[in-house]
């Protein structure tokens, strides 16, 4: 019979209708070449008759499509993306408000010179007036959002050592953290040209130039590296494309491999030698 | 032919296409029936302007592109089995509570550019939606094709800017729609604007 031979393509195929374990795996892992009449193979299979078959469908799509997007949200990656932006929000809210507090106390201290010790020593000074009060308070939640952003970076340091060992050893925690984050992902890192990864996070010049008129940006998000932002103007785009050339190559090694390769890291260090020495020439 | 169950409505003060069912994103609501804002999804613009898009109650649908299910929760509240494929879990997330109220919306973590992926749970469909900003549109709805009924309709959007962001829009769809020619035969084809810019309404049938 053609009809049963086909039928076993489908994701009912072999499965007990009570059993979602298996429906939902068959749902995630299996394939077929051509779409067919599925409930009416699974009637005449004895799978289940169209309405049932339909209710039963419900429930294995929901849950094999539950149990992927947990796992694919829970990668490691992920949560290292998630980590970082959150580092960035805090530092960005925390500047914001420090800005606030140095306004609000100058109005009430013509001489306050408003850096992080000042914040410090404002937070646990004891408020005299309501208003004063307020100020406190909020240099008191200054001061919780910097410990924030430091447990953050700690946690991001760990995670992106662990996540990519080798483009964390190249470009640092917080650099390879926002590289992964700019691309969506390592996998999706690694899939992109060394020329992509050198201008990630300069996507707005990069069309710009694109579109003509502008110049191609010489880095993005990169440039907060050593290596690009302590080497001369002149020489800046030499170094860009060179470490962003490592970057890719770390990137795939860590997704592909995993494992450390020291090799990589005195790649760069003797490449970025030779720029730095046109300098003395 | 159009859906009973899209009909024109008034609801706070706005006038437009509404469906029946669970509200989803905030959307204005009287009555059991929900604004479908034009704004926020393409088919609807197809469906305001009256385009014959093949939609009709209980249609069996594959939706290719369903992001968080802005657009396939309308769908699913009129159509029978609606097939919702989405390829990045962050919005799948939001989907899946859509699709949970919703008892004939099949959500699928899959690719719409490898349809064997899909194949082996997707029945055959009277129309396929597709909304997926990725360069190949053409190919996708190319690769999609077996999955139409004979008499079926391929309603898409196509979007420049996924396909190349330095051209021109103009050229870009020219491009797409003769890459479509070599599957379907296109009976519709206008700008979504004012509503999406730089996008392009597609009705097409099986060739």
């Amino acid at each position: 019979m053609t009809h049963d031979e086909s039928a076993t393509d489908g994701w009912f195929a072999g499965i007990d209708p009570g059993d979602t374990d298996a429906a939902q795996a068959a749902v995630r892992d299996g394939s077929a070449t051509a779409p067919r009449d599925w409930p009416t193979l699974a009637a005449e299979s004895g799978f289940a008759e169209r309405e049932e078959y339909y209710r039963l469908l419900h429930e294995a799509t929901m849950a094999a499509t539950r149990a992927e997007v947990r796992e694919r949200e829970q990668a490691d990656d992920q949560q290292l993306i998630h980590a970082i932006r959150a580092l960035d929000d805090c530092q960005r809210v925390a500047n914001e408000l420090t800005e606030r507090v140095g306004e609000w106390a100058g109005s009430q201290d013509a001489d306050a010179d408003v850096d992080d010790e000042y914040i410090a020593a404002l937070a646990e000074r004891e408020p005299d007036s309501p208003m004063e009060d307020r100020l406190v308070s909020l240099a008191d939640r200054i001061v919780g959002l910097q410990e924030e952003s430091r447990s953050l970076q700690t946690v991001v340091e760990s995670t992106a050592t662990s996540v990519a060992p080798n483009l964390t050893a190249l470009a640092g925690p917080e650099l390879a953290a926002r590289l992964i984050a700019l691309a969506g992902g390592l996998d999706e890192l690694a899939k992109k040209p060394a020329g992509t990864v050198q201008v990630l996070g300069a996507e707005d010049a990069l069309f710009a130039h694109l579109r003509g008129g502008a110049p191609s940006p010489k880095h993005g998000i990169i440039y907060t590296h050593e290596y690009v932002r302590g080497t001369r103007p002149e020489d800046r785009g030499s170094a860009a494309r060179a470490l962003a050339g490592k970057l890719a190559i770390a990137a795939r090694v860590d997704n592909y491999a995993g494992e450390y390769r020291p090799e990589l890291e005195a790649e760069l260090d003797d490449r970025m030698e030779r720029i730095r020495a046109r300098e003395n020439q | 032919m159009s859906p009973d169950g899209v009909a024109r409505k008034s609801i706070d003060g706005e006038t437009g296409l509404a469906t029946e069912g669970e509200p989803v994103y905030g959307e204005p609501t009287a009555d059991g029936w929900r604004l479908w804002d034009r704004s926020r999804s393409k088919l609807a613009v197809l469906l305001d302007r009256e385009v014959e898009t093949g939609l009709d109650d209980g249609s069996t649908v594959l939706y290719l592109g369903a992001a968080s299910g802005t657009t396939v929760s309308h769908v699913a509240d009129f159509a029978g089995p609606t097939y919702a494929v989405e390829f990045a879990p962050r919005p799948m997330r939001d989907l899946l509570d859509v699709a949970a109220d919703r008892e004939n919306l099949f959500p699928l973590l899959k690719d719409a550019r490898e349809p064997e992926s899909y194949a082996h749970v997707v029945e055959p469909v009277d129309v396929i939606v597709q909304d997926v900003a990725i360069r190949g549109q053409a190919d996708v709805a190319l690769a999609n094709r077996q999955f139409l009924r004979e008499d079926g309709r391929l309603v898409l959007s196509v979007k420049a800017r996924s396909e190349d962001v330095t051209r021109d829009p103009e050229a870009v769809f020219e491009e797409v729609e003769e890459r479509l020619a070599e599957g379907y035969e296109i009976e519709y084809a206008e700008s979504l604007e004012p509503f999406h810019d730089d996008h392009l309404g597609v009705v097409a049938t099986p060739e």
